[in-house]
């Protein structure tokens, strides 16, 4: 029989009264930390590989930059987040030598690459979006290339992929929840802890789902204010 | 105030090609300091391709512009330093939209500036360390001196066309006869030799094309050296000092606005100014 009272009772038990809550907090926290360095790494990534690829082609050195920028791309969207995290843990980190890394470092690396990948596409389309004369705008005044686009043109792309980039996050946010897989302590470890000590998953993984869609209406508000200020800036 | 003897740029069977489509047929002219040239000719013709290709912003497929003491369509050569003292100005005046009115009138001097100073200083290094022949030069200057320098610049050429309570404003909010201007001080604010405008009043409203070609008749006056492809005949006759008429890729004729207008030599040009007369 369903007895809500009760399993609400031992969750609460365990929530407060046997401390559970800190590692929620934990899970929490850690969950936050990784996604915000991920999309930071990747934003970086992203825009690096995004201007390898509208660089023109017409010298060798960019077109091998090239090659290696979409087959990183290819081997990022083409496998599983959780496969590349279990890759990089077990197989890479040991291959290069390191043996305890700490799970978060590698769960904010992976995600940053892995985002860097996605992030790349978006950041090319939003470059490509920007009108050709703010590029020529800035060479004419005898700015180079690079200068060019990382000052006027890349800071108007991320301003028009900005809702993009910010379903991007939340896509981050959602996905870390297979970080514990290498070891690392998230939201559903912490509350997979609590149901295993009781053995009742219900009301903890209820929990969790209702943390999940706040964090991500949160995060959706937040982007929206965001580019309502951005588009004041407009006029 | 001007040399007049003197070449600015000196163009050499430049040749332009997209592809199998030869667009410049080889193009061989000099431009004097001082003088207005103004280019006219039928649409499609090549006359933007090869205003474009007079600051490198189009490679041309062959020959030789002499500008600076260097040929800039050599493509070893920096042509960034060389465009810093060849303005342009484009049709849709590509005023930098994540920039107020002043910062786009203080970037290139600004970038400019620090990007000097960060070589002297690095220089100094090398010479210290004898690494690099001769002696260190003081450095004079920081960043925001230059900024400072930049900003009472850009005031100043704000204030030449009146537009100094726009400072702020981001091109947004500016109408078409208003970017045109700043565009136009923007390539002012390096102290160009030459300006290079693109059909500089096409896609503005008709009420607004007189401000833009009154400010382009000031720059002539003090003796700025322009090259203007335009389709405004009343501009060209009072302004210009030569007329190049363009067809399919050939200067097929070039004389004072006098002598073009009221006798044109080649048929074509017949045929075109009987259109837009
Ligand atoms: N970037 C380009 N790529 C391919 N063809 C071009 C490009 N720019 C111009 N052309 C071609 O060059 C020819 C001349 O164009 P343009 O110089 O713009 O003429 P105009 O300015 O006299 O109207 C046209 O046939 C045009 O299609
Ligand atoms: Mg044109």
């Amino acid at each position: 029989m369903l007895d809500f009272d009760v399993k609400i009772a031992k969750f609460l038990e365990q929530f407060i009264d046997k401390g559970a809550y800190a590692s929620v907090l934990e899970g929490l926290q850690n969950t936050m930390i990784i996604a915000v360095a991920g999309l930071v790494i990747g934003i970086f990534i992203g825009t690096v590989i995004a201007v390898v690829r509208v660089l023109p082609k017409y010298r060798l050195l960019p077109r091998l930059l090239d090659g290696i920028c979409s087959l990183y791309v290819g081997l990022f969207r083409g496998t599983p987040i959780v496969v590349q995290l279990l890759v990089f843990y077990y197989v890479v980190l040991p291959l290069l030598g390191f043996n305890r890394v700490d799970s978060v470092s590698v769960a904010i690396i992976v995600f940053g690459m892995n985002s860097g990948a996605y992030i790349s596409e978006i950041m090319r389309s939003g470059i490509l979006s920007v009108d050709i004369g703010q590029m020529e705008g800035g060479r004419s005044v005898g700015m180079s290339y690079g200068a060019t686009m990382i000052k006027i043109v890349i800071p108007q792309a991320i301003k028009n992929i900005l809702p993009t980039l910010g379903n991007e996050f939340i896509a981050l946010v959602k996905e870390t929840s297979v970080v514990s897989f290498v070891g690392a302590t998230d939201l559903y470890k912490a509350f997979r802890s609590i149901g295993s000590r009781t053995y009742e998953y219900m009301v903890p993984y209820l929990v969790m789902a209702v943390i999940y869609i706040v964090i991500v209406m949160v995060i959706t508000v937040l982007i929206k204010l965001m580019e309502r200020r951005l588009r004041k800036s407009d006029r | 105030m001007t040399d007049n003897n003197e070449n600015l740029i000196e163009v050499t069977d430049l040749c332009k090609s997209f592809g199998d489509n030869h667009v410049l047929k080889n193009i061989t002219t000099t431009i004097k300091k001082g003088e207005k040239v103004v280019v006219i000719g039928p649409s499609g013709s090549g006359k933007s391709t090869f205003l474009r290709c007079l600051n490198c912003m189009e490679d041309p497929t062959s020959g030789s512009i002499i500008f600076g003491g260097e040929n800039i369509a050599d493509p070893k050569v920096n042509i960034n330093i060389h465009r810093q003292k060849m303005g342009m100005v484009f049709q849709h005046f590509n005023l930098f939209n994540n920039k107020t009115v002043i910062e786009n009138i203080m970037m290139a001097p600004v970038y400019v500036g620090k990007k000097n100073l960060k070589k002297q200083k690095r220089d100094n290094l090398l010479k210290k360390l004898h690494l690099k022949k001769g002696e260190a030069v003081p450095v004079t200057t920081t960043p925001d001196e230059i900024k400072k320098q930049a900003k009472e610049k850009a005031i100043e050429l704000l204030k030449r066309i009146g537009l100094e309570e726009k400072a702020d404003a981001y091109p947004s909010s500016l109408s078409g006869g208003q970017k045109q201007r700043v565009a136009i001080v923007r390539s002012l604010a390096m102290d160009p030799d030459v300006i290079l405008f693109d059909e500089p009043t096409s896609a503005l409203d008709p009420e607004m094309v007189g401000e833009v070609l009154e400010l382009m008749k000031e720059l002539a006056d003090q003796g700025m050296t322009m090259v203007v492809v335009t389709h405004e005949m009343g501009f060209a006759r009072e302004v210009g000092t030569r007329i190049m008429f363009m067809d399919e890729g050939r200067f097929v004729e070039q004389a004072t606005p006098e002598e073009f207008f009221s006798n044109p030599k080649s048929p074509r040009a017949v045929e075109f100014l009987s259109k837009v007369l």
